[in-house]
């Protein structure tokens, strides 16, 4: 079956660097595959861009099947675009029309600085990780088989939930506080509902929450945004979950 | 972990946030229970008002709880709305909210003030004069008063109106506020669903309830 195009333009932020002061600008691209997905509709206009002697767009990527958590994008006011449950690098050009005008900026929030163009720096996520997001594990050579533990099925299923979060900070972006507690409640619900991740429990929660404040997040509201621009559908439990472990863990410490 | 750190803390200032909602919105029932009195009987309205007015605890431990309530949720809502506010500080081009969420979640700021603005001239109305006539002019008590200061207030049609509205935006904050606050203090569980639903007939049945009782006594009287 011969794929439909259609002619689009695009309104993209440009910056040179993350000193730079960036704006706007417009792109025409024809021919544009409906089968295509929105990065390679990107790449098609880098190609433009290159054989007209012009910079080329800075955007992420990598492995372009939704698992990575390295493309973002707001593409018409949405973190991902339009589509539920996908990345950008999932979402088709079947969902624009021809002729429309798309806008694509960065993920904005004071935490993720521009580093260039599209990209943004979110080692921030990092930060957060490396301060309690992580099973200390005695490598001692008598470590036991986490899959001796019994766990309940429930328990099993929420954590794994929680761990399918691939951190590429849509949350932040949709949230209209550049809060990062959904990505934070995710990393810390799928240990917390696990034998293993239940001995360091109170420092983790601790830690996080802390190191999520000092990187200058903004503050939850319950706007429920993030849940819905979620990529991989993280809950608004795991925000509950996180607000009663770190109840639970000052009262504790 | 000190309590200098706990209090900095963006959950915590979360669920104080909300602590203090959920104070307000069960003095809010009361009030609109006594409220509802003043319908059907005068006799009954000017009894549990006296009560409010005259009884040392309600006056002197309840009312200063309170207005500290009162003035902290308000207070760490602007604390917090100039955080939110500073965590972004270059705006998108495009950005569309009413994708993901709805416009009372978004704007509790605008409904919180708005409501504010309401309590200013509610205290005006009632409060401060409740305080000029008990403790400046030192009046005699008269436990028959209350029905109809209160049929008094709303023979205004610009009060009328003006409490109405502030109404409607009450009825915004609480649509977003009741389930929020749940939320905010861990409470996400099977049974959510269902108290989701008591907060939205909450927000709007209480909001809608002190409309009619303003136009009831405006129209009435």
């Amino acid at each position: 079956m011969a794929s439909k195009t259609i002619n689009i333009t695009l309104k993209i932020w440009r910056q040179k660097n993350a000193n730079a002061k960036g704006s706007m600008e417009t792109y025409k691209l024809d021919n544009v595959s409906t089968d295509s997905s929105f990065l390679e509709m990107l790449d098609q206009l880098n190609e433009q861009l290159i054989n007209e002697r012009q910079e080329p767009i800075a955007f992420d990527h990598d492995c372009r099947e939704g698992i990575c958590g390295m493309c973002s994008l707001y593409i018409n006011g949405e973190a991902h675009g339009p589509d539920r449950a996908v990345t950008t690098c999932q979402l088709h050009m079947r969902k624009f029309k021809d002729g429309e005008t798309i806008y694509i900026e960065p993920w904005r929030a004071k935490a993720f600085p521009v580093i260039k163009d599209l990209v943004v720096d979110r080692s921030a996520f990092d930060r957060i990780q490396q301060a309690g997001g992580f099973v200390s594990v005695n490598t001692s050579g008598r470590t036991m088989d986490a899959n001796a533990i019994p766990i309940a099925k429930v328990d099993a299923d929420k954590a794994f939930e929680a761990a399918t979060c691939i951190g590429c900070g849509a949350c932040v972006a949709t949230c209209k506080n550049s809060s990062a507690m959904l990505f934070v409640s995710a990393k810390v619900s799928q240990m917390a509902l696990l034998p293993q991740g239940k001995v360091e429990a109170t420092q983790r929660v601790l830690n996080m929450v802390k190191q999520m404040d000092e990187e200058g997040f903004g503050n939850c509201t319950n706007t429920g945004a993030c849940e819905v621009e979620c990529p991989k559908e993280i809950s608004l439990e795991n925000i509950a979950r996180m607000n009663r472990e770190y109840m639970k863990a000052s009262l504790k410490s | 972990m000190s309590n200098s750190t706990l209090l900095k803390s963006s959950i915590a200032k979360k669920i104080a946030m909300a602590l203090s909602g959920l104070f307000l919105i069960s003095f809010l029932s009361l009030h609109f229970f006594i409220n509802l009195m003043s319908v059907f009987s005068a006799d009954v309205f000017n009894s549990m008002s006296h009560f409010m007015g005259y009884n040392p605890v309600i006056q002197f431990l309840m009312q200063p709880i309170l207005i500290v309530g009162v003035i902290f949720h308000f207070v760490m809502g602007f604390v917090l709305e100039i955080k939110n506010r500073n965590a972004r500080t270059v705006a998108y081009v495009k950005f569309n909210g009413a994708a993901n969420s709805s416009w009372a979640s978004r704007n509790m700021i605008i409904s919180g003030l708005v409501v504010l603005a309401f309590l200013g001239l509610h205290m005006y109305d009632f409060w401060a004069h409740e305080v000029v006539y008990k403790y400046v002019d030192a009046k005699a008590i008269d436990t028959t008063r209350y029905y109809s200061e209160l049929v008094a207030k709303f023979e205004s049609p610009v009060r009328t109106v003006l409490y109405s509205l502030a109404f409607v935006l009450l009825a915004l904050h609480l649509w977003h506020g009741f389930n929020s606050s749940f939320q905010s203090v861990g409470f996400n569980n099977k049974y959510s669903k269902k108290l989701h639903k008591l907060g939205y007939a909450f927000a709007i049945i209480v909001p809608v309830g002190f409309i009619f009782i303003a136009l009831f006594h405006h129209f009435n009287n």
